[in-house]
């Protein structure tokens, strides 16, 4: 049977179809989903439309964020409450990409795509998911992206993260080839909240350096209790490559990756403008 | 802006200017702004059928069986095409002019030699099922050894690519490997120079990723005709090339097109024509074959490697006296362009320069990569590339300013070039001047001064040095390519004999210009059903006296004759036309 | 398999086509509609050829599903002129040589209107991040900066 479409008009009967019937594939902006059926991955089954409205909702007043799965990154970049994250929302594609991409969708995609998740982890993002009718359930982003490849049961229905004590304490860069739009070489991001001038609690993660985002816990355990001086950045930068797996793909080779890894990291903690 | 000068060359120019320097808009502007402009994709059809291509995952292997019985069952499937479909399964580009043998199959056979190509057509009523179905087809591979590179491929032993060129290169005027240039005695030279330098450069395949992949769509048409949208740079060739490959007449052939969404090279090929009109023919309703983003990048033929050695003879005062570029052409696994921008790179080197003692060998290998093809300026701007740094280089060497040094060496009106040509309407030098002046530059006040119209052909500079040939590199014998020269020609010779029977040229040679007779082959029998014919009028009463011309039969084309439908005015360039 | 219904504004008309459903829209506007202006080239979302708005807002039409459009209003290059009187932009495109071989024309179009009609008085940054997602392989994409910044500059001026 060819592929067909349909829609739920709940999350609820969203996450009840997705349980009961493996060939049915969510599909949120399209552009992780539509272009698998156009290069003929996905040739057969049912592509699941959501339109309850809490899918595309954001509630940002409070001290916790919650942001829908269908919100898209254009819809971020418009809320000034979510200042701190536009620059990760802008690392997504073109203009019109960013209309569609969603921040659910982004944490499927494959790297080295996936810059807005890279933003996420270092926030401690949890991402809420509904299995068949109960309620949603939170798993921590980073255990979600680890179990990625062996297939997500469920649905997502919205991130949550707690919004940072001060929105210059989160960082973001996408290093890639052809600016202003191009595949990452890599993405970090770093939120450093400090207290009299000692970072405390630091969260770093990197973006197409792993087969997922993951967080640098070498360079968070060197910045902790330290400030962001020379001394410190030098300590981060040493320990910058514990964890990595870089690829070699169409972009850049692993050799590159790691070799400038460092660099791009010293440049972020160091506030160079690039 | 535009910056016209018109103080250079000033009593050879026509100042009054209707077009250059004026900003005239392009004929198909208001279309493209208002999206009416007319790709070739951009035709509606009832009934279309979309084609897909099941492509070889090895690069070089031969095939064992290929089963299509279950794609043949797939939903949606209205016919699939192999090999044996293809009524001229063999063909090269460039035969259309006589030049090369046929090498290339549409749809392979028993033998696939780059990875990506095409073996089996799948056309189904929408592209997700022929996409469906193209997953469903089985074929056995048994894998052999590959070689990828230039050099590689022309040592003895190596894998034999491409089975009618069977040395791994295209074979020259019958008789060569390569194609070669000789003028002068560069040997001789290089041991009189006071600095000998040699450098290897070497070129990446470029994929000229046009913004429209390649594509066509055919569709029967009245009068037993096909309409062809075609994405071809050049029509003509392309209905050429189609006609041949399915055996019709190519009046049967409608080719409409020229709106180009980026060929640059890449749409010379006629990659999906021939499989569309043989689809349309198959099914009798149109059939629509595009490449999608995937393939246009991989299997799209891209602009092929390159790799060259210039070696250079250099005084200290900066003179260059000999130049000998040996340069191999990476074809990929078929000829296509290949054999032909060897040729002009032979035609080109040793670029815009008065050297007294040139010579090149440029081979074209065959190596189980994509087939390569024309690319902006092919075979001239990759040797380009070699022989500017080489420039540089050579510049640094004699702690000369690389500006200076060209000018130095540049050519000028009278230059006898090495190709026995006298170089006329140079303007190398002019060019290095307002470029140095509007790069604030500086070169010398002598360099300043100098001119293309003066100077040129003095002396040693207009005449043919003696020039030692040889018979090195012949085909099938790799053990003459170190052979020493066979004869020198003394100095001044104008012509070399060639093995070929020249063409007849014309009372410029001051022999008779044979008559440029078309010779017509006997007419086929149309494709359509017999008809009574009408009966015959009553004869006309007989003229005064019966003309003159009617009593000889028309000449008999000769037998031995091969069938000449190539373009005369090419065959100067590949070595039939003696000069 | 039974076709699907989709009904939508196309360019200020309504349309309607039956179409397979999981039909991409770039499909339905050229398959369906016998819509060309909108391009394939790649798609994956990448070359921006198949630039549509969809309700004032721009998008890939090879990455959307054509019955998520049912009942929106979609308008591609073909539908900016006002009748005879071309769009400022496409007397733009003209004036600056914004286009060689055409074929990112139309996606480039809607890009650049999608800008104007939210920020009449770009800088040339805010310009070349609006066309960040469009490919063009023939002009260096400079003329297409200039047309669109003196676009900008001539808005309120139409000329037939």
């Amino acid at each position: 049977m060819p592929l067909d479409a349909r829609v739920a008009t709940s999350l609820a009967e969203a996450a009840g179809l997705l349980a009961a019937d493996q060939r049915i594939r969510l599909l949120a902006g399209g552009t992780l989903v539509m272009r698998d059926v156009n290069e003929g991955r996905l040739l057969d089954g049912t592509l699941l439309r959501v339109t309850d409205p809490a899918f595309r909702q954001m509630n940002t007043s409070g001290a916790r964020i919650e942001l829908g799965a269908g919100v898209t990154m254009a819809m971020v970049m418009n809320n000034r409450d979510l200042a701190y994250l536009h620059a990760a929302a802008r690392a997504v594609g073109g203009p019109a990409i960013r209309h569609m991409a969603t921040v659910g969708g982004n944490l499927f995609a494959a790297t080295p795509y996936g810059d807005f998740a890279v933003a996420l982890l270092a926030l401690d993002a949890l991402v809420m998911v509904q299995s068949g009718y109960g309620s949603p359930r939170p798993i921590a982003l980073e255990e979600f992206l680890n179990a990625r490849e062996r297939g997500v049961s469920g649905l997502v229905t919205s991130v949550q993260f707690a919004r940072p004590q001060n929105a210059g304490d989160f960082r973001f860069a996408k290093v890639s080839r052809v600016k202003p739009k191009g595949l990452s070489v890599m993405s970090i991001a770093a939120h450093l909240p400090n207290s009299g001038g000692r970072i405390s609690q630091p969260r770093v993660a990197y973006g197409a350096m792993a087969p997922a985002p993951v967080r640098a816990r070498g360079v968070e355990r060197a910045l902790e209790g330290k400030s962001l001086d020379m001394a410190g950045i030098q300590a981060a930068k040493a320990a910058a490559l514990e964890g990595t797996r870089p690829a070699t793909d169409a972009i850049a080779t692993e050799w590159y990756r790691r070799e400038v890894l460092p660099v791009h990291l010293g440049r972020l903690l160091t506030g160079d403008g690039r | 802006m535009l910056d016209i000068r018109k103080d250079l060359f000033a009593n050879e120019r026509d100042d009054n200017l209707n077009v250059i320097g004026k900003g005239i808009q392009r004929q198909d502007m208001p279309g493209h702004v208002t999206g009416r402009s007319r790709f070739f994709d951009d035709h509606a059809f009832e009934g279309l059928l979309h084609l897909k291509v099941v492509r070889s995952p090895h690069h070089h292997a031969r095939i064992r069986s290929i089963d299509i019985s279950a794609a043949e069952r797939a939903p949606g499937v209205k016919r699939i095409l192999r090999g044996a479909d293809v009524p001229v399964n063999k063909n090269t580009l460039l035969s259309l002019i006589n030049f090369g043998k046929d090498d290339e199959p549409s749809l392979a056979v028993d033998k696939v030699r780059y990875k990506g190509e095409p073996v089996v057509a799948i056309i189904a009523e929408s592209e997700a099922a022929a996409m469906a179905a193209r997953k469903l087809v089985r074929i056995d591979y048994e894998t052999l050894p590959a070689v990828f590179d230039v050099e590689d491929a022309l040592k003895p032993g190596a894998p034999v690519v491409n089975e009618t060129y069977p040395h791994n290169y295209f074979e020259y005027h019958e008789k060569f490997d390569h194609q070669k240039l000789r003028f002068g005695d560069t040997e001789k030279a290089f041991r009189t120079a006071d600095l000998v330098i040699e450098e290897r450069y070497q070129t990446s395949p470029i994929e000229h990723a046009p913004t429209e992949t390649n594509g066509s769509i055919a569709a029967p048409e009245q009068n037993y005709r096909f309409v062809v949208h075609s994405c071809a740079q050049g029509l003509f060739f392309s209905l050429g090339t189609a006609a041949k490959i399915l055996d019709l007449d190519s009046n049967r052939l409608h080719f409409i097109g020229g709106t180009v969404g980026g060929g640059f090279g890449g749409k010379v090929d006629t990659l999906t024509e021939p499989l569309a009109i043989l689809g349309a023919m198959l099914t009798g309703r149109p059939v629509r074959y595009v490449l999608d983003r995937e393939e246009e990048m991989l299997y799209g033929s891209p602009r092929g490697a390159e790799r060259i050695y210039v070696k250079d003879g250099l005084m200290r005062d900066g003179r260059i006296i000999a130049r000998h570029i040996r340069s191999y052409f990476d074809a990929g696994a078929y000829t296509r362009l290949s054999s032909y921008a060897a040729v002009k790179c032979t035609a080109h080197v040793p670029g815009p320069y008065w050297i007294p003692n040139v010579s090149s060998d440029i081979y074209v290998a065959y190596t189980n990569r994509c087939p390569s093809t024309a690319m902006r300026g092919f075979g001239i701007t990759a040797v380009d590339f070699a022989l500017e740094v080489q420039m540089d280089k050579l510049a640094h060497a004699v702690n000369m300013d690389p500006v200076d040094f060209r000018i130095l060496n540049a050519y000028r009106d009278g230059d006898m070039k090495a190709h026995r040509r006298v170089a006329k309407n140079t303007a190398l030098i002019e060019c290095l001047q307002v470029a140095a002046e509007k790069a604030h530059w500086p070169i010398s006040e002598s360099a300043k001064r100098q001119s293309s119209l003066e100077g040129g052909g003095e002396g040693e500079r207009g005449l043919i040095p003696a020039t030692p040939i040889d018979q090195r590199g012949q085909i099938g014998r790799p053990e003459t390519r170190s052979a020493p020269p066979t004869q020198t020609l003394p100095a001044g010779t104008m012509r070399i004999p060639l093995t070929k029977q020249p063409e007849p040229e014309g009372t410029r040679d001051r022999r008779p210009a044979a008559p440029n007779v078309p010779r017509y082959e006997p007419a086929r029998p149309m494709a359509q059903p017999a008809v009574q014919a009408p009966a015959p009028l009553a004869p006309l009463p007989p003229a005064a006296s019966p003309p003159q011309h009617a009593a000889a039969p028309p000449a008999q084309p000769s037998p031995a004759a091969p069938p000449q439908h190539g373009a005369m005015r090419f065959s100067s360039v590949f070595g039939t036309r003696r000069r | 398999m039974a076709k699907v219904p989709v009904q939508f504004r196309l360019n200020g008309s309504d349309r309607a086509a039956f179409i397979d459903g999981a039909d991409n829209l770039l499909t339905t506007l050229r398959r369906g509609l016998n819509e060309f202006a909108p391009k394939y080239g790649c798609g994956q979302g990448t070359c921006g050829t198949c630039t549509v708005l969809i309700d004032g807002e721009p998008q890939l039409a090879c990455l959307t599903l054509a019955v998520a459009c049912e009942g929106r209003h979609v308008e591609t290059a073909s539908g900016m002129a006002d009748g005879p009187n071309l769009h400022p932009l496409q007397i733009a495109f003209m004036d600056h040589f914004a286009a060689q071989c055409g074929f990112c024309t139309p996606g480039m179009l809607m890009s650049a209107r999608a800008l104007l009609d939210r920020n009449p008085s770009p800088s040339r940054e805010d310009v070349i991040e609006a066309i960040a997602g469009n490919i063009c392989r023939c002009t260096g994409y400079e003329p297409i900066i200039s047309a669109i910044l003196a676009a900008a500059g001539a808005r309120g001026q139409i000329r037939a």
